[in-house]
């Protein structure tokens, strides 16, 4: 089963501020441990909103609207996405705990989702169904 | 390596005549300790052939069946076990631990070795690439 | 936590932290079936505590502790029934809990290459090396490994114990092995794993769903070794043949709701992630500044094919020389019919037809319906439609595939139209 991990944006990945040395470390580190897993399939980070460009369909059919960046909800950004390969839902949520705190400052978050896979894409209301559990298990997983 | 035992019939086991308490404990011990030993794979024990049949097969047409009983010559069976191990001594060994019934005729154990299940290992990808190339080779 | 939960989180925490945790207690019990006893009342501990306390923030450090303790617990124990244990238990005095947590966390990559070793020695068959790497090192259960096997349960457990029991018998097997043993033993390691992938990459009818989750294992277990053992070219010329094969495999869903997998002939669909990890694979082996083995000579070709855009781009000359290579290296008959079709496809059908006369006799290839139905393809491609027609339908009585036998016997016609002409 494949799972995205996407880590979301901050008001200082936004600035290009670059994260502190503890965190690249830790990064570095928690990589490192999914790569020795095997279970690391991809990982990528995403350059600032600024750089980039966001394309809108306002009329269907008609043309697209491009707005060039920055925007304005950083926590709405996507900054960055891990992707692993595991056996099971509950596996991806261990790894996702493990993921070091992406900002430090309060605003680090995290969203685990996972991706379909060809034979998905004909079953919906089983991978809708699918989210919802991993949804609940992860509220589950934040109280003792 | 894998062997399988196979234990004769007897007039005694054809007439369903029934083991001695002391007989069925020393079997399932010995049967005990082999699958302790993860030595045993499989024991069974077949009904008398009264209820069983025998098929011929000939190249053209239907087989011919035949009802038992069947004469208890060395080619009925009463009993098979499968063993794995690493040698033909050791499977001697082994099926020297089975206790006879005793009283009736004696019992005749038929020792024979199982063929490898695999040629060694398969190498799916080598087949998979070659109908892969095949394909193309197919496109003209 | 609900209880249900709570045994899938454990379950999962298990698959990721046991094998370092058996490897660890290894080096310290030198056995390797008390070791996974150690390890599993720590997590039978965990499961009595954790759905009070919540899961700690580092799971994999506590349970190491509880193992640990329980540890050096059973060697205090048991120092008179053994040499060894005597020595341990001597050393477990004289270094405090905190050096030898210190020690053993340096270890940890190296413990799991020597239990990785281990559960390949050659005094064990190859079915128990199978049944002990996947049980030890990717935490499946017996039912899953008897189910990937198509065994009995039982056949499996026995297989298991016999394994350990073996293990036990050979004192020096967490040594780890040097000089011309480690490359016979990086071999047996890797026989093993591809052995594992093959098992659940054979997409023939009725599989059952398990075999997925073999390839999956195969994979990561080849990954990790990628990592214990970076400087062997053979572990990354694996690895990507394995990146590779996977990329062409997609499952569908099939009656009971299981996934199936299928082989997928269609380049479009081929995963571009895992291509693009097995190219990554290879070029990590090519570094290393090693002739290819055979696997990795594999992965090259399969590399050729994933590379090339569109099937008319096909690198054949440099697929027909890798074939050359992997015929010396690793030969048979299956290496033989590939080469052939890469010759033709390079030189031109005569070439091929000569190196499949060569092998057309073998017994090996008796009842392989891909012999005749390439014979029947490059007769064609020359001319000679009587001949191949009579390959062709040979080959369609041969195969149990209905689409293949379609596919042959319309050939089988159309050289029948053509040779009367």
């Amino acid at each position: 089963m494949r799972f995205m991990m996407i880590v979301k944006g901050t008001t200082d990945s936004e600035a290009g501020t670059p994260p502190s040395p503890e965190l690249l470390e830790a990064m570095q580190k928690y990589n490192e441990e999914l790569v020795k897993a095997g279970v690391l399939l991809a990982a990528d980070g995403l350059q600032p909103t600024s750089a980039g460009i966001r394309i809108s369909y306002p009329e269907p059919g008609g043309k697209p609207k491009v707005v060039d960046g920055p925007f304005a909800e950083a926590k709405e950004i996507i900054a960055g996405y891990t992707l692993i390969e595991v056996k099971s839902r509950e596996e991806a949520i261990e790894w996702a705990l493990r993921m070091p705190d992406p900002h430090g400052f309060g605003q680090g978050e995290i969203e685990l989702r996972q991706v379909f896979e060809p034979h998905d894409l004909t079953s919906e209301p089983e991978a809708l169904a699918g989210q919802a559990a991993l949804r609940k298990q992860l509220d589950e997983r934040r109280r003792p | 390596m894998r062997f399988m035992l196979l234990v004769k019939a007897t007039g005694c086991s054809e007439a369903g005549v029934p083991r001695s308490p002391e007989h069925r404990f020393a079997k399932e011990a010995s049967l005990a300790s082999m699958a302790e030993a993860g030595v045993l794979l499989a024991a069974e024990r077949l009904q008398p052939s009264s209820g069983g049949i025998r098929m011929a097969f000939s190249p053209e047409g239907e087989p011919e069946l035949e009802c038992g009983p069947f004469p208890a010559d060395s080619w009925l069976l009463a009993e098979y076990l499968v063993i794995e191990s690493e040698s033909m001594e050791e499977a001697i060994g082994w099926a020297r631990r089975i206790p006879a019934p005793g009283g009736c005729e004696r019992m005749e154990v038929e020792l024979r070795r199982l063929e490898d299940k695999a040629h060694g290992p398969r190498n799916i990808g080598l087949e998979n690439d070659l109908a892969l190339q095949l394909g193309m080779l197919r496109q003209d | 936590m609900n209880r249900p939960s709570a045994r899938r989180t454990v379950d999962a925490i298990w698959r990721i932290e046991a094998p370092k945790l058996i490897a660890a207690l290894t080096r310290m019990v030198r056995d390797v079936g008390l070791a996974e006893d150690l390890a599993q009342d720590a997590m039978v501990v965990a499961l009595e505590r954790w759905p009070e306390t919540g899961i700690p923030d580092n799971p994999g450090a506590w349970l190491m502790t509880v193992a640990k303790r329980r540890a050096i617990d059973w060697i205090r124990r048991n120092r008179q029934r053994d040499d060894k244990y005597a020595e341990l238990a001597r050393v477990s005095e004289l270094i405090s809990e905190d050096d030898m947590d210190k020690a053993l966390d340096g270890e940890v990559g190296d413990d799991l290459l020597r239990l990785v070793f281990m559960t390949c020695h050659p005094a064990l068959s190859r079915e128990a090396r199978v049944a002990l790497t996947l049980r030890l090192l990717c935490g499946l259960t017996t039912e899953e490994i008897a189910r990937s096997f198509l065994t009995s349960e039982p056949t499996v457990a026995q297989r298991i114990v016999r394994a350990k029991k073996t293990l036990n018998a050979e004192r020096s097997s967490f040594e780890m092995p040097s000089g011309e043993e480690l490359a016979e033993r990086l071999s047996a390691v890797l026989e093993v794993v591809y052995l594992m992938f093959n098992e659940g990459y054979a997409a023939t009818s009725g599989e059952h769903w398990v075999r997925p989750l073999l390839c999956q294992e195969a994979l990561r277990l080849g990954r990790i070794l990628a990592e214990l053992a970076p400087r062997e070219p053979e572990v990354h010329g694996l690895v990507a043949l394995m990146e590779i094969q996977a990329s062409r495999l997609r499952t569908r869903v099939g009656d009971q709701g299981e996934p199936v997998l299928l082989l997928d002939q269609d380049r479009a669909q081929w995963d571009r992630l895992l291509i693009r990890r097995g190219l990554a694979a290879l070029e990590r082996c090519r570094k290393l500044g090693r002739p290819l083995g055979p696997y990795a000579l594999q992965a090259a070709i399969a590399a050729c094919h994933a590379e090339a855009p569109a099937s008319e781009e096909t690198n054949w000359i440099r697929i027909a020389a890798l074939y050359e290579a992997l015929s010396r290296q690793a030969p048979s008959p299956i290496v033989e019919l590939n080469r052939a079709v890469a010759v033709a496809m390079a030189f031109g059908p005569a070439y091929g037809l000569q190196i499949v006369d060569e092998i057309a006799g073998l017994s090996a290839l008796e009842n392989y319906h891909l012999l005749p139905s390439v014979r029947g393809e490059l007769l064609r491609k020359l001319g000679r439609y009587g001949e191949a027609r009579l390959e062709f339908e040979r080959a369609a009585a041969m195969t149990r595939n209905v689409r293949e036998q379609e596919l042959l016997c319309a050939r089988a016609a159309e050289c029948d139209a053509r040779s009367s002409d």
